[in-house]
Parts: structure tokens; C-alpha cells; sequence
């Protein structure tokens, strides 16, 4: 592989030497100036890039901050290279090299200066130029100050508002730099209401007051943590400090205000993170009324099925969960029949001997996944589009990942109360659970009924096991974490009753998590189970309990 | 009645050939979980004594005889560690014992190595509080990974408000005792300090991220030392990400997380919170480079990592077959006069000399996670720390010292009364 950068090294420079040649030769005696220009400009850039060959964080910022400041065509993809940990140094002949890792261990690197190939290198043959957060911080500023002059207004707005999360007092030149020859009307606000971070700090009175008065609606962390030091800053003048105090006094309003609305959210989302666990459960367990341990299982299964889905489909990340969700119900489902069909009907009107033989299957299921995929956790990716939060309103953000997964459990319930309403499967289903010997003599194959609910139900909890491996890790012991609470929620809610499971799972996360900030995650759980063990002694039918002659016996 | 003699030949030869074979080998005890929650980070403990074994058999063994691995399942049980630990040492009368990961377990097994005089090297980063005859500590003690890490973050990054977050378990609120006794010994006020507890696995970080993020946005630089443990550091960091705090707003120096946990890991939303450790894999020396190539070749997959616990027996095992050939004998009394002051390369580069306190000296390093789940270190400590058995920054405990030298050899003398009151420290 050496050899192969060498000798790529000497193709390239031939090349230019060639090349130059022609140029040589077609203008007669004219000298290549243009190459000779651009190599000196090269050179000079060689020189700033090489700066970065230092161990010390600070020599490479002063480093980071030449290369910003310097006209070479390359400076953009520099600094991004140095971001993004692509920025190496080649190690048998210390030059600094953009670098793309290889499957097999080794880089495909360019020259940092130059941006020609240079072949191959092995796992030890290029060495990284580490940052530490300090320069990320530094190099996401001087990227956007280039970027400020970007052609798109929309890039330069990013730019804007890159800068003023950065809040480095070495930006606000280029900010006002690009105020004077700005003629978008949009990004002109942007800029203003960057600059307003940076006034906050500044000598003039007036332009601080205004600054501080402005800041009344922005409820970013870094303008209270600014406000909060200037309210206590015993250089600052009295008025000063006052509207700072002012300011920050109506801005903890609003964020308190928001802060309940963040908690119904929260509780909501764990609810439904509960709802989703437990609901497959309160088909098989509630309907049929069978203990299966295994449920757990099943939803692991479910999430083991989203991994595997991601590495066959490499590419296609961002669909990965659209085609996870069928994949999951199929698998999990054909699991949960078979289970049906080769344990279970044997055990009916056995509960003790179900739930023993359930728990066995649970053991089997978690050796098989540790056999086939190893004991350690699975990494699954993230998709871009549930990454990050959702502003709702300034200062009060909904995280993605969290938003779609109680839409997600909206769905899966009301399908699945459609499935049981609506359909010629759910009204078997609910004759045979009423009465099965009844419903045997309509003429309707109860053991296929038996077979199909217990599969839907399966199918359901892979379906929860997608939905939980954006959330949780993916591994072995994921369902154990699960099943009991699964079994809380459907006992609190009624056995039976899908709706009870609902409003169950949903009031236990609301619940749990007004409690969380006063008790801590350990007590609030506590409290939470203590809570349903009383009220199961004064309710033992739960919350909803089914009514009629067929739930009495 | 050829066939009859070969037969009887063969099963004397089984029956006695372990006897036989047991006379020339020396027997090194592997006590690390193979099954249960344990696994996931214990197998690879095992393999890395097994490496070292077979290394020493290719280099001509020790005192001209092979070591042989006995090598038990104690499943993650902890009552299960000290009934193994008594096989080995009372059944397989094995010379030494390479073991342990959580505290719990190794707390459940001191009796048995007091007992019967064995040798257990204890791999891990823990608690403190301890020092005992029969055990060697060659992972770090909290003034060899948390207090630098501290001392990091309130000089190089000026951390000024602090949220100890941690499972709800002996190593952290041990750890998170420490810290705050520390932390308040250096000014800082007793509201800008934030402890949490969570349970094992926990999965919803919603409410405990906000907070730390209503509490970081008090003016005040603000981090977060987490001794979270294990794997449910991944919807943590997941949901720090999700919530917009970024490591350069709010770093979290997290003490139980190395390479081997972030295999497992989506590192995205990872990428530049802390770790703080006394070894990387990513150490820029010719013997780390040595390791980790025999280490893929020996496990055969190159997509296996190393890490500190790993490095930790790597310098345990190396320290005992030294204290063996200084003493010349296996016999456990004489490896333990004979270890103290026994120096070996570590894998950064420096050396590491085992203590009178038996504990070691380590480099400090401070890495940030990098996308491709390897840490860059961006601080070490200029030299090596020695491991302080009792803490100085507890009550009851500061008084206490742990040396083994004769003629004091006591892991629990009280300077202040000059009394030594035996192993258990209340």
C-alpha cells in the first residue's frame, strides 16, 4: 500500500510536470505564471496547514483562525475536514491528508493543499489531528464567517444564527463586516438578532439596555446564563442590572409555564411508550387470558428485527423504520403462533403451567438472540427525521424521536380497535372469548381464532420492539425491562378492555413523571407501584373491569 | 488383546494424566462471569488472560514449568463468585486468580481469598475503601480516574456548577460521596451541585435531561459527572442529544464507559462528551500497537477493541510472573512480599509499580469520544498517580493507610489512634 502511494505521488507530479510543459510549449517562451502564482498561494496555505501539526489545543486554534483568515480556495474544506475528523496527518511523510476511512481498516487519502490522491494507506499509516469541544466550537464560528458570504440567503441566515449559538466575541467583526453589504431583508433580521447576543456585552449603555430588554423573548440557555451573570455583575450599573433582572424575572415566567406543558408531554410519552408494551399483552393476556412471560421477548424480538432490517438495507436508513414496522408484526407474529400452536394450546385453563412454560420460552428466545447475534447490545441507528426536536414555540421543543412514537401509538390503538370493531376476525375473536363453547357451536374453529389472536397479539409487541429500539438499547435482555410494567398497566387498567390500557398506560406516565422531579426516578417508581397494589386491593378488577356473565365466572 | 492393552493404556493415561500434568504446571484461576448481565464485558477479561498465557507458555513459561488457565462460569451470581472462588483455590489449587468486575463481587469472594492466603488481581476501576493482604487492585481508585477528571474539568474547562448523575448503586454513591466531600473542600457551593440517582437500565431521561439543562443555564460553566452504568448511557446520551445539549454546552465525563460499551453504541450523539480512564485504545505507543495486534490476532476479528480493564490484567499478569521469578516460588505468601516494588511496562508507554498499598501507579487520561466510537485524548496527567486505598476527602477515612511493608503490614491503620483494626472498615 505504500508503494502505491508512492508511486501515485510520482504520477501525479509527471502529470504536472507534463503539463506544464504543454503550457510551456504551446506559449512558445512564455513562463507558466498561472502555475507559479498558484503554487506560491499553495505554499503559503502549506505553511498555515501545517500549523496544525501541534499537540497543543490552543497552537491549533491560532491555526484554525490562520486558515480562516487566509484566500486559499480550500480553507472551507479544511476547517470542515478538521470538524468532521477527516483531517489527518500521513505518518511516513507527516504531511496533513484528507482522509476517508476504508471497510478493510485503512484511509484513501488527499493531499490537505494540493486535494490530489494519494492512494492507500493501512490502519496505522495516517494519525489523527484531534479537537477537543473547545475548537469544534471555534471551527463551527469560522465556518459559518465563510459561509456568511454564501450565495444562498438561506445558507447565510444558518450562518447567522451558527454564529450567534456560538456566541465567540472574535465572530461579531464578521457579523458587522457582513451588516454593510448585506442586501437581503431576511437575513439582515438574522444578523440583528445575532448581534443582540453579542450587545448583551456591551460598553455602550444604551445599546446593553436595548440589547437586555430585547432578549425578553428569547429564552435560549446562553442569553439567561448571560442575564443571570449580568444581574449579578457588581461592575454593571444599577440600571443595568435591573432590566437584566427584569428580563430574566419574565423569562422564568414563561419557561415554568412551559415547563408544565413539557411534563404532560413527557408523561404522555412514556405513557404511550406503556401503552405500546402493554397492549399486545392486553390481547393475549386480557382476552385470552393467557400469562405469557414471553411478551417481553416478543417486543425484543420486534426490535432485533429493525437491526437487521438496517444492516440488510444499509442505504436506505431513513425508510428503515417503515419497512421494520410490517417486517416486526410478521416475525414476532409467525413467533407468537407458533408458540400458540406448540405449547400453549396444549395448557389452556392451566394459567400456573402457562405461565411456567412462558417463562421457559422467554429463557429460550434470549439464548437463541445471544447465540445468533451475540450477548452484546445491537447498535440501531437513528433516521434523520427523528433526530432533534420539534420547536413549538420558541423555548418549548418536543423531541422528535419521542413526538412520532405517540402518533405512532395513536395509530397502532386505533387500528387495532378497528381490528376488534370492524372486522370479521375481531368479532370471532370476542364471541369466542364471551362464550367458546357457544361460539364452537355457531361454527366458528376456536383454535384458529386462538392461533390468529395470539399472532396478532405478538405482532403488535414487535411492532412496540421498533418503536422501542429508538428509544432503549437493543439487546437480549430488552424485554425484561418491559414485562412487568406491561402487566401493570394491564391490570390497572382492566383485564379485557383495550381502552382501560390506554387510559391506564397514559395517566401512569403522567403520573410518574410529575412525581420524578420531586422524588427521583427511583422513588417516583416506587410510589407509582405502591399506588397500584393499594388500588388493586380497593379495585381488584382494575379500572374498566368487564362486565357481564361471561367476566363474572 | 492388543486393542484391550491400548484401551487400558489410554484410560490410565486419562486418569492420571491430570495428575501427572498438574506436577509441571503452574495453574492461573480465571474468575470472570460468562453468562449472565455480566457477560458482556467480563468474557472479554477471560480471553485477554488466556492471550496472556499463551504468551508466557510461547516465551518458555515460568520457572520452567507451563501455566494452565482453570477457568469457572461464576454466571454473574454474586454468592456464585465466592463458592467458585473456593473451588479454585481449595479444589483446583490454583497459584493465583485473575477476577471480578463489580464491586459486589468482589466483595463477595474477599473472605475466601483471606481464608484460604490466595492471590486475587482485581481488574476494575473502583470504590475505594478497601486494602487487602490477599488481593491487588490494578484497576484505578477514585483519586486515579474521578478526582483528576474533576480537577480537568474546574481548571482546563472552568467547570463551575456540577450534576453528579449515577446508577443507583455501591460504586456511585461511593464515588459521588467523594466527589461532593471534594468538591465542596474547593469552594464550591452546596446549590451548584446536583445529585441524581437512577435505576439499572434506565430508559426515560426525559425529565432528568431538562433538568440538567434548567440547571446548566444559570450563567455558570456547567458539567455533568456520570456514573451511569453501562448500557444505559445510550437513551441518556440519546436523549441529551435530542433535547439540543451538546458537549460543547454541557459536558458529561462519564467513568464507566470505554470502548468495548461504545462497540455496542449508535455514537452519533456521543461525539465529544468525556471519558476519563488511565488507558485508550487509541494511546499513541509501539507496545499499545504490539498489544492490540496480538489481541486481534489471538480473539481473530478485527473489529474486536481494547480497553482499560483489559490493560489492567495485561500489567497484573506481567507483575505477578515477575514477583513469581523474583521469589521463585508460586507460594502465595512469598508472591505477596515479593510484588511490592515490582515495576513493568504499561500499555501508554510508562511504567506501572505495584504499591505497599497493593495498589498501582497510573497515567490519567481525559479522552473525547470520537464518531468511529475510539476516544482522543485532549489531557493526561504529566506523570503517573499512585492509588490512594482511603480517600482523604472523607471523614474516618482520611486517617486511614493501607501498607503492607513489614514491619506495619496492615490495609487498615488508623495514623491517629496507631491501632490496625483488621480488614472490615466500618
Amino acid at each position: 500500500m505504500k508503494v502505491a502511494a508512492r508511486s501515485s505521488t510520482r504520477i501525479e507530479f509527471g502529470r504536472w510536470v507534463r503539463s506544464c510543459l504543454v503550457i510551456v510549449v504551446a506559449a512558445g517562451l512564455v513562463p507558466c505564471f498561472g502555475l507559479e502564482e498558484k503554487s506560491a498561494l499553495d505554499a503559503s496555505f502549506q505553511a498555515t496547514v501545517d500549523l496544525l501539526k501541534t499537540r497543543s489545543f490552543g497552537e491549533k486554534a491560532e491555526a484554525a483562525r490562520a486558515i480562516a483568515a487566509h484566500t486559499h480556495p480550500r480553507t472551507l474544506e479544511v476547517l470542515t475536514a478538521l470538524l468532521d475528523a477527516e483531517l489527518y496527518t500521513e505518518r511516513k511523510t507527516d504531511r496533513v491528508v484528507f482522509a476517508n476511512g476504508l471497510d478493510g481498516g485503512g484511509f484513501n487519502i488527499r493531499d490537505a493543499v494540493t486535494g490530489e490522491g494519494l492512494g492507500q494507506v493501512g490502519r496505522r499509516g495516517a494519525k489523527k489531528i484531534s479537537v477537543n469541544n473547545r475548537l469544534r466550537g471555534l471551527l463551527r464560528g469560522l465556518i459559518a464567517g465563510i459561509r456568511l458570504d454564501d450565495k444562498d440567503p438561506d445558507d447565510r441566515i444558518a450562518a447567522a444564527e451558527a454564529i450567534a449559538d456560538g456566541a465567540d466575541s472574535s465572530m461579531r467583526e464578521v457579523l458587522d463586516a457582513r451588516l454593510l453589504v448585506e442586501s437581503d431583508a431576511k437575513v439582515i433580521a438574522a444578523i440583528e438578532t445575532a448581534l443582540v447576543v453579542f450587545d448583551l456585552d456591551a460598553n455602550d449603555e444604551t445599546i446593553r439596555l436595548r440589547a437586555i430588554r430585547a432578549s425578553a423573548s428569547n429564552l435560549d440557555g446562553r442569553v439567561r446564563e448571560k442575564l443571570t451573570g449580568i444581574s449579578n455583575d457588581p461592575v454593571a450599573s444599577e440600571a443595568i442590572q435591573e432590566a437584566a433582572r427584569e428580563t430574566l424575572e419574565s423569562i422564568e415566567e414563561t419557561v415554568a409555564r412551559y415547563k408544565t406543558i413539557e411534563t404532560v408531554f413527557f408523561g404522555l410519552s412514556l405513557g404511550s411508550v406503556l401503552v405500546l408494551a402493554a397492549i399486545g399483552l392486553s390481547i393475549t393476556f386480557g382476552v385470552m387470558g393467557v400469562i405469557n412471560m414471553a411478551h417481553g421477548e416478543l417486543i425484543m424480538l420486534g426490535a432485533y428485527t429493525t437491526y437487521v432490517v438496517q444492516t440488510l438495507f444499509p442505504g436506505a436508513l431513513e425508510y428503515s423504520l417503515l419497512i421494520a414496522v410490517p417486517a416486526a408484526f410478521f416475525v414476532s407474529g409467525l413467533v407468537g403462533i407458533g408458540i400458540e400452536r406448540g405449547i400453549f394450546r396444549f395448557l389452556y385453563g392451566r394459567p400456573l403451567e402457562t405461565l411456567l412454560a412462558s417463562f421457559g420460552v422467554s429463557l429460550v428466545l434470549q439464548q437463541a438472540v445471544k447465540t445468533i447475534f451475540t450477548a452484546l447490545n445491537r447498535p440501531v441507528a437513528t433516521p434523520q427525521w427523528m433526530s432533534g426536536s420539534f420547536e413549538l414555540l420558541d423555548g418549548l421543543s418536543l423531541t422528535f424521536n419521542r413526538l412520532y412514537i405517540l402518533i405512532f401509538a395513536g395509530l397502532i390503538f386505533a387500528a387495532l380497535v378497528l381490528v376488534l370493531q370492524r372486522t370479521r376476525l375481531g368479532l370471532e375473536v370476542r364471541a369466542v372469548t364471551q362464550n367458546r363453547a357457544m361460539a364452537r357451536a355457531m361454527g366458528i374453529r376456536s383454535a384458529r381464532v386462538d392461533a390468529l389472536t395470539f399472532g396478532l397479539g405478538a405482532g403488535i409487541a414487535g411492532v412496540a420492539g421498533v418503536a422501542l429500539s429508538q428509544l432503549t438499547n437493543v439487546g437480549p435482555y430488552l424485554g425484561r425491562g418491559y414485562i412487568v410494567d406491561s402487566f401493570m398497566v394491564v391490570v390497572f387498567g382492566g383485564v379485557g378492555n383495550l381502552w382501560g390500557t390506554l387510559v391506564a398506560g397514559l395517566s401512569l406516565g403522567v403520573a410518574n413523571k410529575f412525581l420524578e422531579p420531586y422524588a427521583g426516578a427511583v422513588v417516583a417508581k416506587v410510589l407509582v407501584l405502591v399506588f397500584i397494589i393499594l388500588f388493586i386491593q380497593w379495585r381488584p378488577r382494575g379500572l374498566f373491569p368487564q362486565k357481564g356473565r361471561a367476566a363474572e365466572s | 488383546m492388543k486393542s484391550i492393552t491400548r484401551s487400558v493404556a489410554l484410560v490410565a493415561t486419562l486418569l492420571l494424566g491430570p495428575f501427572i500434568w498438574s506436577a509441571d504446571t503452574i495453574k492461573v484461576g480465571v474468575l470472570h462471569s460468562l453468562s449472565g448481565t455480566m457477560a458482556i464485558s467480563e468474557t472479554t477479561l477471560k480471553d485477554t488472560v488466556l492471550m496472556m498465557i499463551d504468551r508466557q507458555n510461547e516465551a518458555g513459561g515460568l520457572l520452567g514449568k507451563k501455566l494452565e488457565a482453570v477457568v469457572v462460569d461464576p454466571a454473574s451470581d454474586w454468592p456464585l463468585f465466592a463458592e467458585k472462588a473456593r473451588e479454585l483455590l481449595e479444589k483446583q489449587q490454583v497459584d493465583v486468580v485473575f477476577g471480578c468486575w463489580t464491586s459486589v463481587s468482589r466483595k463477595s469472594v474477599l473472605p475466601v481469598f483471606e481464608e484460604l492466603n490466595g492471590l486475587l488481581f482485581y481488574p476494575v476501576q473502583y470504590e475505594g475503601e478497601e486494602s487487602s493482604k490477599n488481593v491487588f487492585y490494578t484497576g484505578a481508585a477514585p483519586n486515579q480516574q474521578a478526582i483528576p477528571a474533576v480537577d480537568y474539568l474546574m481548571n482546563d474547562i472552568e467547570v463551575k456548577r456540577w450534576v453528579l448523575a449515577g446508577t443507583d448503586y455501591v460504586y456511585p454513591r461511593t464515588t459521588n460521596k467523594i466527589l461532593e466531600a471534594y468538591l465542596k473542600a474547593n469552594g464550591v457551593a452546596d446549590e451548584d451541585i446536583m445529585i441524581n440517582y437512577t435505576p439499572f437500565g434506565h430508559s426515560d431521561w426525559q425529565t432528568i435531561v431538562s433538568d440538567i439543562k434548567k440547571f446548566g443555564s444559570a450563567g455558570k460553566k456547567t458539567a455533568v459527572v456520570s456514573t451511569v452504568n453501562g448500557d444505559a448511557n445510550v437513551p441518556f446520551y440519546k436523549e441529551l442529544g435530542n433535547q439540543g445539549v451538546s458537549a460543547e454546552d454541557i459536558p458529561v465525563v462519564a467513568f464507566s464507559l470505554g470502548e468495548e460499551e461504545l462497540s455496542g453504541f449508535d455514537t452519533g450523539p456521543l461525539v465529544g462528551h468525556l471519558a476519563a480512564w488511565n488507558y485508550f485504545m487509541s494511546v499513541d505507543a509501539e507496545i499499545n500497537d504490539e498489544f492490540i495486534d496480538a489481541w486481534l490476532e489471538f480473539i481473530d476479528d478485527d473489529d474486536r477493541v481494547t480497553n482499560d480493564p483489559m490493560e489492567a490484567h495485561y500489567i497484573g499478569f506481567n507483575m505477578w510472573v515477575e514477583a513469581v521469578n523474583k521469589a521463585g516460588t508460586t507460594d502465595a505468601t512469598a508472591v505477596q512480599d515479593a510484588i511490592i516494588g515490582v515495576t513493568v511496562p504499561n500499555l501508554s508507554g510508562g511504567m506501572a509499580t505495584m504499591m505497599p498499598n497493593h495498589h498501582i501507579t497510573k497515567p490519567v487520561l481525559i479522552g473525547e469520544i470520537q464518531a468511529d466510537g475510539q476516544f482522543d485524548i485532549v489531557w493526561e496527567t504529566p506523570g503517573t498517580v499512585v492509588g490512594d486505598a482511603w480517600t482523604d476527602h472523607l471523614e474516618g477515612s482520611r486517617d486511614i493507610t493501607a501498607d503492607w511493608m513489614k514491619p506495619l503490614a496492615c490495609g487498615n491503620y488508623n495514623v491517629k489512634t496507631g491501632t490496625c483494626s483488621g480488614q472490615n472498615y466500618e
